[in-house]
């Protein structure tokens, strides 16, 4: 991919695999987290047909499990608890996260900033191989004594303090993957501080920028506190302490032996506190991407993007002071929850003054409907329901009966799965011509895109009913209760469109590695785009621009009045 | 009489039409917010479509409406707050009724069962430890104690008068719970090391559910219990047949429809 400069003295193995160049890196992150997301979407899939068809066995491949995963192909509890907690570890930690920060972040960020690297490549690698890392350990957990961590994605102590040994193996994991975003943060501030090209002011910055820069901060600050939770809780299952273990435990008749004194609580405290921020770390660079593509197919500036700025920088120190509305219910004084309820609906003004922006941009465009900008769109009313659920949430006394029930998971996956994870999409389709000088093709694009937004609403939206119905997450059997009885069709119904949202993800994979060969070969800036990264060569080489770039003006100056094209690129000096 | 379906399911207790209204109220909000905002989207992306002889506007005059609507989500947010949220969970959270006029139960989580422990005759809670705690004497009662010797303690078992305030204290042997009566409104996280009042009250008589909404371990799915809203005469009827006899053997804790505890776990079947 990058053949000049020096880089071509490297051997395959430095240049490919241990390599120090951004992009390369960026790639690995991408393909990795990609991949992560496909198994963890496999695990849902799986664990869908127990939804559906409680205590029957898995058709096909239900006898490949072996006898603690599966009997007769009939799903066990252990394995679905295990299926549920790795899902949500793997799509969070080390699918969503990896791709939106590690891929695009790395991939895009010194491009759009002018850069020629990251300001400590070998920090980046570093990054990368310890994310790697922490992505083996969980999948290597499955086969640990016991299986794969079963306590939640939360991990909540004591449950979690006294599960199998998949849980030690998760935690290690987890350390892995915070020390990786802990230097993959550091790297970023540091590079968007330090690299920025002459004449590119922070107010000159492409949105996504501005969405990694506070997406770093946030990564920089939460992190850490998990991180020592993570090693409190790795001490209490394997040096006995009692962080979070009270006294006077019985677990299944038998007296606890330790020495108690801790507090459950403190976990959560601890947790929330990295998985409040985390939440914006999932959805700020899919808001950046999306900023990108709208301003690019509407062929018109962005509206508001002061505005948006503003927002996203409040939006990062907000983030960590609304943790403990995932916590109304644990014995929360009244003081406390108005407290939390009222930052919680502080938070969704700033996140509704970027939608209404991005919305807004539209009007007075020229919208070009290309596959990119079609996933780019639909990240607006998706983000929107996810946004607009999470009001009932936020309000402790809706809470009280929603909580815990389907209609969060409707909620945040809402805000993740066609909210962020259909504007990476749209990132994919449409930086894909930077990183391979290959387009992907349309009809191929259009054909992932419309089946799966029918078939995630089919997923999520009857969410929203089961919840108010009151049916809890995480059971095993959904039809023990007689108040989910009634909406067991439902089940029944969203797990076939989660097997068609995976089946729709065929023409997907079939673009990516047919376009990388045969598609059609692109010039530097086939979209006609005006930030730097489409000002460097397709794919750019190592160390990105032959000269270093002078910017001229901010990101989006398109149809510019008296200009003869309808974009003016930020390098450009004069109109040519 | 049918109590659950596709909606909210049906409300037995005092509060529980406050927090219906405060959830209806929301998604009317949210529902006007979000098909007017998709209109605009709809609008917006047929009108500026691309296409030959149309061109993008470089700059627009800045839209008034916008800010409008942004003062009016933040100034219905605050409606929100003060005048649903607020009073509603300072009522559930604080004002507990008088304990002469209440019913109090004890309830005992454990993987995977509700115990409840009533005070019986003498209106009085018997003592009890952790490391009396058996199957047979799941909530640990000390049988030398007086006061205990007319306490009932049932498994998965809750019943109450209806329109009698009752409160309970939560409390959990080994992993954190959550105590959720859905037809009541009622949902409280049961952590072990703490002892959680709540109270509520019915207002209609049934049979309903308890179920626990936190991930407890494998018999999380099953850790359903039986709650029972009965008219005074049943219930007291239900406490004299459910009371341990004068004579009764120790531990006198075994109620007619007590069942053991599972202690570990079997393969499911379902």
């Amino acid at each position: 991919m990058s053949g000049k400069n020096h880089s071509h003295d490297l051997p395959f193995w430095r240049k490919y695999i241990f390599s120090v160049d951004h992009k390369v890196i960026g790639i690995q992150y991408a393909i990795t987290g990609l991949l992560f997301l496909l198994f963890g979407f496999s695990l849902m899939m799986l664990l869908r047909w127990q939804l559906a068809y409680p205590g029957q066995p898995v058709p096909f491949i239900g006898h490949l499990f072996n006898e603690s995963m599966m009997v007769g192909g009939i799903m066990l509890p252990e394995f679905y608890n295990q299926l549920g907690a790795m899902h949500g570890t793997i799509m969070v930690f080390l699918g969503v996260v990896p791709l939106a920060v590690g891929g695009f972040g790395n991939y895009l960020v010194p491009l759009q900033i002018g850069a020629p690297d990251m300001a400590f490549p070998k920090l980046n690698m570093m990054s990368y191989w310890v994310y790697f890392l922490g992505g083996v350990t969980m999948i290597a957990s499955f086969f640990a004594p016991g299986g794969a961590a079963q306590s939640g994605w939360t991990s909540y102590p004591p449950l979690a303090d006294i599960a199998t040994t998949g849980q030690t193996m998760w935690l290690i994991g987890m350390i892995f993957l915070i020390t990786s975003s802990l230097l993959g943060s550091i790297n970023f501030i540091v590079t968007i501080v330090q690299l920025r090209a002459e004449g590119l002011s922070f107010f000159r910055f492409p949105f996504f920028v501005w969405a990694q820069f506070v997406t770093s901060f946030l990564l920089l600050l939460a992190f850490p506190p998990l991180e020592a939770a993570g090693v409190l809780q790795l001490m209490d299952r394997l040096l006995h302490t009692s962080f979070f273990l009270p006294s006077g435990l019985v677990v299944s008749g038998n007296v606890v032996p330790v020495s108690g004194g801790g507090n459950p609580l403190l976990w959560q405290h601890l947790f929330w506190f990295l998985a409040h921020p985390e939440v914006y770390v999932l959805i700020l660079p899919a808001m950046g991407i999306v900023a990108e593509v709208l301003a690019c197919n509407t062929r018109k500036p962005i509206y508001g993007y002061k505005a948006m700025v503003y927002s996203v920088i409040f939006i990062g120190f907000m983030s960590f002071i609304v943790w403990a509305h995932h916590m109304f219910l644990t014995n929360m004084g009244t003081k406390m929850s108005a407290f939390f309820q009222i930052t919680t609906m502080i938070i969704s003004i700033p996140s509704v003054v970027i939608l209404t922006a991005l919305a807004l941009s539209l009007w007075g465009g020229s919208i070009r409907f290309n596959t990119p900008m079609l996933f780019a769109v639909t990240f607006l009313p998706m983000f929107g329901i996810g946004g607009l659920t999470g009001l009932p949430l936020g309000l402790a006394a809706a809470d009280i009966h929603l909580h815990d029930t389907y209609y969060v998971i409707g909620h945040f996956h809402y805000v993740v799965a066609p909210g962020t994870l259909f504007a990476l999409f749209a990132g994919i389709y449409h930086w894909f011509p930077k990183v391979t000088g290959r387009k992907m093709w349309e009809f191929l694009g259009k054909l992932h895109f419309w089946p799966s937004l029918f078939f995630i609403n089919g997923v999520f939206m009857p969410m929203f009913i089961m919840g108010l119905a009151g049916v809890s997450r995480r059971l095993y059997d959904p039809i023990q209760y007689a108040h989910a009885q009634p909406v067991q069709p439902l089940n029944v119904f969203m797990s076939i469109c989660a097997w068609g949202l995976g089946l729709s993800q065929i023409p997907f994979v079939l673009n990516f590695f047919g376009s990388l060969f045969f598609g059609k070969k692109v010039d530097a800036n086939p979209w006609e785009a005006t930030t730097l990264e489409w000002s460097a060569p397709s794919p750019p080489p190592h160390g990105n621009f032959s000269i270093a770039p002078q910017v001229y003006r901010g990101p989006y100056e398109y149809s510019v009045p008296g200009q003869k094209h309808d974009f003016w690129p930020q390098a450009m000096k004069e109109e040519n | 009489m049918k109590y659950y379906g596709w909606g909210l399911p049906f409300n037995a207790s005092v509060h529980g039409a406050e927090i219906d209204r405060l959830i209806y109220v929301i998604h009317i909000f949210m529902a006007v917010l979000f098909i007017g905002w998709f209109i605009f989207l709809i609008m917006a992306l047929l009108r500026f479509r691309a296409r030959p002889g149309h061109k993008a506007a470089y700059k627009l005059n800045h839209f008034k409406a916008p800010t409008y609507a942004e003062v009016g989500v933040a100034l219905f947010e605050i409606l929100l707050l003060v005048g649903f949220s607020f009073p509603v969970v300072s009522h559930v959270r604080n004002d507990f009724p008088p304990v002469a006029k209440s019913l109090e139960v004890r309830i005992v989580a454990e993987q995977f069962a509700w115990n409840i422990h009533y005070a019986g005759l003498d209106g009085i809670f018997g003592k009890t430890d952790i490391k009396l705690m058996g199957p047979t004497n799941p909530v640990g009662l000390d049988p030398e104690d007086p006061a205990g010797k007319d306490d009932i303690v049932t498994v998965n078992q809750l019943h109450i008068p209806v329109n009698k305030p009752v409160i309970a204290r939560l409390s959990s042997k080994d992993v954190i719970h959550s105590f959720s009566l859905p037809v009541m409104r009622v949902k409280r996280d049961v952590i072990p090391g703490q002892v959680a009042p709540i109270w509520f009250e019915a207002n209609k008589t049934g049979n309903f559910e308890i179920a626990c909404a936190q991930l407890c371990g494998l018999g999380h799915y099953r850790m359903r219990g039986f709650f029972t809203v009965d008219t005074p005469e049943v219930f007291q009827k239900w406490l004299d047949e459910t009371a341990p006899k004068p004579p009764a053997p120790e531990p006198p804790a075994n109620g007619s429809d007590v069942r053991p505890i599972p202690s570990t776990e079997s393969t499911p079947t379902s």
